[in-house]
């Protein structure tokens, strides 16, 4: 793949004044267009809409649950469908919203357009990714459809091989199926930044949300067929009665929280590190200069990666683990929060002599600041040894986890939909609303959230359909919480859908940021550039000063 | 007496105070770097607002010593965090050679409670406090987890293993007893009661149930119904079919495969119910197997019975003697 021979095709301008130059959007018509278009722009498309169906989805049952939790007893639901309702609430948020989300969608859609590429390395794959997400989901669903399953989304066994009756196999398998869209996708990124950078475009000139996506990436490369080798292993023993977690057939159940959580602990960096990436991007363009330390959040990424790996062992501490094999699980755990304390404080200095403006995807990326904050450091509270035995299994943890993976990654991927929604449809939204949305997000998770860090510390265990009534004031606030969170979720997806239709033309950048994709009109064209960019400087140079003095001696390269 | 919006938990074990000592430590730093972020970014986002439409940021100097600062100073606090909660940790799981052993079988939907002296109970715990209780907890189906929010303890109870947990009551009272493992359908009803009794109180709660036998006592009972003695100890005309059973927990068994391993519970319950998969060494497989035929409950009775067991004695000894040498 040679970027710097690729001009662009020759581009016949509209000759009608007044309407629309060409574009990957009107560039074709019809349902074919799209089910089989290899652009990685209108598969991003095909992505946005499938994962905010399950999204919508996911925060169905989350709304359920939240309703039969605001009394001490259960009187909504019976127990097994309160078991399944968080169970496919889990299911459906993790592998459908949360792993697939941010990468599939943005990362779709931009990685090629950062790096000056005319599409990923292999559209073919990409758009089979598509398939098989859509195949995997398929799955889940009939499963959702047929009754569901009770065993939480960690399907810990035995119970899941032995002792639910419900459909495991069948959720497990679109499990299955989806990680190979993860793959393909993974693979798509790795060869596609190593191969079709730009001419100019060296590893240091990459944008860190292209940083953070390679980590991630790397991640889902190595990580993704454990959790496919564990679910065979529990379809193996559900089936053919083969001994392998089932210590009535001779196995280890413990095993399979060690392979489970192999891949779902990486997993959290898989959601986690592109929101990161993404927050990166805004805080540099909303302050309009470079990110502080630009290398050490670029490596930072990696060793979140790679550190990530090793600390799987700090979900089994009461599990009946060895002590020192705790005491080792700890520290590494510990240490793992180090790159990321490091880039929010990056990206706080970023902001210190910057020309800032809130415009709302920068009240996203700022709320994600302070959210990813204290899920962070309240992570580190779990790893620590003699904390984490009192805490484990209860709303402690889910209040974390949730200010992680919803407070750090759905604020992140709304905050980099709004930044970039002018790219993929050449359209404004409304800014007070949207304003207001962030708002909402905040204040309504913070709301739903805050109050289980309490509860778990009172004890009160997770996945509980009913609790002793002192818990009730603490849960009819988080119950308040989730239906602000909800209003400030249903937003967007109202005012993006009247934007394409009603909204104002955005002009090719309306924010004035610097980057590739910035270069290029808004929507972009189906071959993104019309001439292949060339790289002259650093990914957020603002400063023209500066930019010149950087320019002086430009690095040549040649892919 | 609960209050309705309480904020903090119940607090009744020797290590609980410990434990929220360190839980307090971690709110305040982490309440401090939360307000460091939000303060900075907010004194920022005023300070450095855009006032034209033009304008741009300023590019800093590189600021080595803050990087060093910002990585070094969190990398401190964390590995001293580390040091503190592992002791803490240490404490929580290791035992103190007095404490008295109790037993817990979890089972979807219950917990079942044997007191040394062989009283049961089912959903409530009565112990006196002031003492050292181990729990040995093990789970007839699927994974249950022990958990006493005031003693701030939790242990997962497995299916075919054994593990433990301690602790020493501090304050008469009730306190919840909760599953904290996911366990089917009624798992939020796996819960109970930890009853806290002055000592005097709970030898007069003993002594009002009905008498049971000790667990060393229905241990040795079971023995001779399931004919153990006939094949593990030696009669006058016949020699022993299989290893001899006195002395042998806590010891070092030499297996026919050339490998050795640890006469613990876990090996001894594995023993029992899959008899081919460790044979002693100089001995036939000839052993049946008793999987189906002992609840958990009577092989945590006969796992007593064993390790009451002396090698000076061929008998059983009358009252429980603890005489673990290795805690699993």
């Amino acid at each position: 793949m040679n970027t710097t021979v690729d001009t662009a095709e020759p581009v016949v301008p509209s000759p009608e004044t007044g309407s629309e130059p060409r574009n990957y959007l009107n560039a074709a018509y019809g349902l074919r267009s799209w089910l089989l278009t290899r652009d990685h722009k209108r598969i991003a498309i095909l992505y946005l809409i499938s994962v905010t169906a399950f999204f919508a989805l996911g925060s169905f049952f989350a709304l359920l649950i939240r309703l039969e939790l605001l009394t001490p007893e259960g009187d909504l639901v019976s127990p097994d469908t309160y078991n399944r309702l968080f169970t496919m609430h889990g299911i459906v948020m993790v592998f459908f919203f949360l792993i697939p989300g941010i990468p599939a969608v943005l990362g779709n859609f931009l990685v090629p357009l950062m790096i000056g590429a005319k599409d990923l390395a292999f559209p073919r794959i990409n758009l089979a990714s598509w398939y098989i997400y859509c195949l995997g989901g398929l799955f889940t669903l009939w499963s959702i459809v047929h009754g569901g399953v009770d065993t939480g989304w960690t399907f810990y066994t035995p119970f899941s091989t032995h002792y639910s009756n419900t459909y495991v196999i069948s959720a497990a398998l679109g499990i299955f199926i989806t990680g190979f869209s993860s793959i393909f996708t993974g693979l798509n990124f790795i060869v596609t930044i190593h191969r079709m950078r730009a001419p100019g475009m060296t590893w240091f000139r990459l944008p860190l949300f292209i940083w953070s996506h390679y980590a991630t990436s790397l991640i889902i490369v190595l990580g993704t067929p454990v959790i496919a080798i564990t679910i065979l292993l529990v379809a193996a023993e559900k089936l053919l009665h083969l001994g392998i977690f089932d210590p009535a057939l001779g196995g280890d159940p413990v095993l399979f929280q060690h392979l489970f959580w192999f891949y779902s602990h990486p997993a959290v960096y898989i959601m986690i590190l592109p929101s990161m990436g993404v927050i990166s991007e805004l805080v540099a363009a909303f302050a309009r200069k470079p990110v502080f330390g630009y290398k050490v959040v670029a490596f930072a990424s990696i060793g979140i990666a790679v550190l990530g790996f090793l600390v799987w062992g700090h979900h089994m501490f009461v599990a009946g683990e060895s002590v020192y094999v705790a005491t080792v699980f700890s520290v590494l755990s510990m240490l793992v929060a180090i790159p990321s304390a490091v880039k929010v404080f990056n990206w706080t200095f970023t902001l210190y002599q910057g020309s800032i403006s809130l415009q709302t995807p920068m009240l996203y990326a700022l709320g994600f600041i302070g959210l990813f904050t204290l899920g962070g450091l309240t992570g580190v509270m779990l790893a620590t040894l003699g904390l984490d035995v009192h805490v484990h299994d209860t709303y402690f943890i889910v209040a974390h986890f949730h200010y992680i993976m919803v407070g750090g990654t759905i604020m992140g991927y709304l905050g980099g939909l709004h930044y970039w929604w002018p790219k993929i449809s050449g359209k404004l939204y409304p800014a007070f609303l949207s304003r207001l949305s962030a708002l909402l997000v905040f204040v309504g998770f913070n709301l739903t959230f805050f109050p289980q860090f309490i509860l778990g510390y009172l004890g009160m265990p997770r996945r509980y359909w009913s609790y002793p009534p002192e818990f009730q004031v603490l849960n009819v606030l988080s119950t308040a919480g989730a239906s602000i969170l909800g209003v400030g979720y249903l937003l967007p997806l109202c005012y993006f859908i009247w934007s394409m239709r009603y909204g104002k033309n955005s002009g090719d950048n309306p924010w004035g940021a610097v980057g590739l994709e910035w270069d290029t009109s808004s929507p972009p064209p189906t071959e993104n550039f019309l001439t292949t960019p060339v790289v002259t400087h650093g990914p957020y140079e603002y400063n023209p000063k500066e930019v010149h003095d950087r320019t002086s001696q430009p690095e040549a390269r040649v892919g | 007496m609960r209050s309705q919006l309480p904020l903090f938990p119940d607090s009744a074990s020797t290590l609980s105070p410990h434990v929220d000592a360190l839980f307090l430590a971690w709110s305040v730093v982490s309440a401090f770097f939360t307000l460091l972020i939000a303060v900075l970014i907010l004194y920022f986002m005023v300070r450095y607002r855009r006032r034209g439409a033009d304008d741009v940021g300023e590019v800093e100097r590189p600021m080595l010593w803050l990087e060093i600062a910002w990585t070094a100073i969190p990398l401190g606090i964390v590995m001293a965090m580390f040091v503190w909660g592992t002791l803490v940790f240490f404490q929580l799981y290791r035992p103190p050679a007095d404490a008295v052993e109790y037993y817990s079988v979890g089972k979807q939907w219950m917990w079942k409670f044997q007191h040394p002296d062989g009283h049961r109970e089912i959903n409530a715990l009565h112990i006196p406090a002031g003492r050292a209780i181990r729990l040995k907890l093990t789970a007839e189906d699927v994974i249950h987890s022990f958990y006493v929010p005031a003693f701030r303890l939790k242990q997962d109870a497995l299916p075919g293993r054994y593990t433990q947990v301690w602790f020493k009551a501090t304050k008469p009272g009730i306190y919840h007893l909760f599953c904290a493992e996911y366990c089917g359908a009624e798992h939020s009803r796996m819960i109970g009661w930890i009853v806290v009794m002055e000592p005097r109180d709970y030898e007069a709660w003993l002594a009002g149930g009905p008498a049971g036998k000790t667990m060393v006592a229905s241990g040795a009972e079971l023995f001779e119904q399931l004919a153990c003695q006939t094949c593990h100890r030696a009669a006058p005309n016949r020699p022993a079919r299989g290893p001899r059973l006195e002395g042998l927990y806590g010891t070092q068994v030499k297996l026919a495969n050339g490998g050795t391993v640890t006469a613990d519970d876990d090996y001894i319950r594995e023993s029992i119910l899959n008899p081919t998969a460790k044979i002693t060494a100089g001995w036939d497989p000839i052993m049946p197997t008793f999987q189906g035929q002992v609840s958990e409950e009577q092989l945590l009775q006969l796992l007593s019975y064993i390790k009451s067991l002396h090698a000076d004695n061929g008998g059983s000894e009358a009252a429980g003697g603890q005489t673990a040498k290795k805690t699993p």
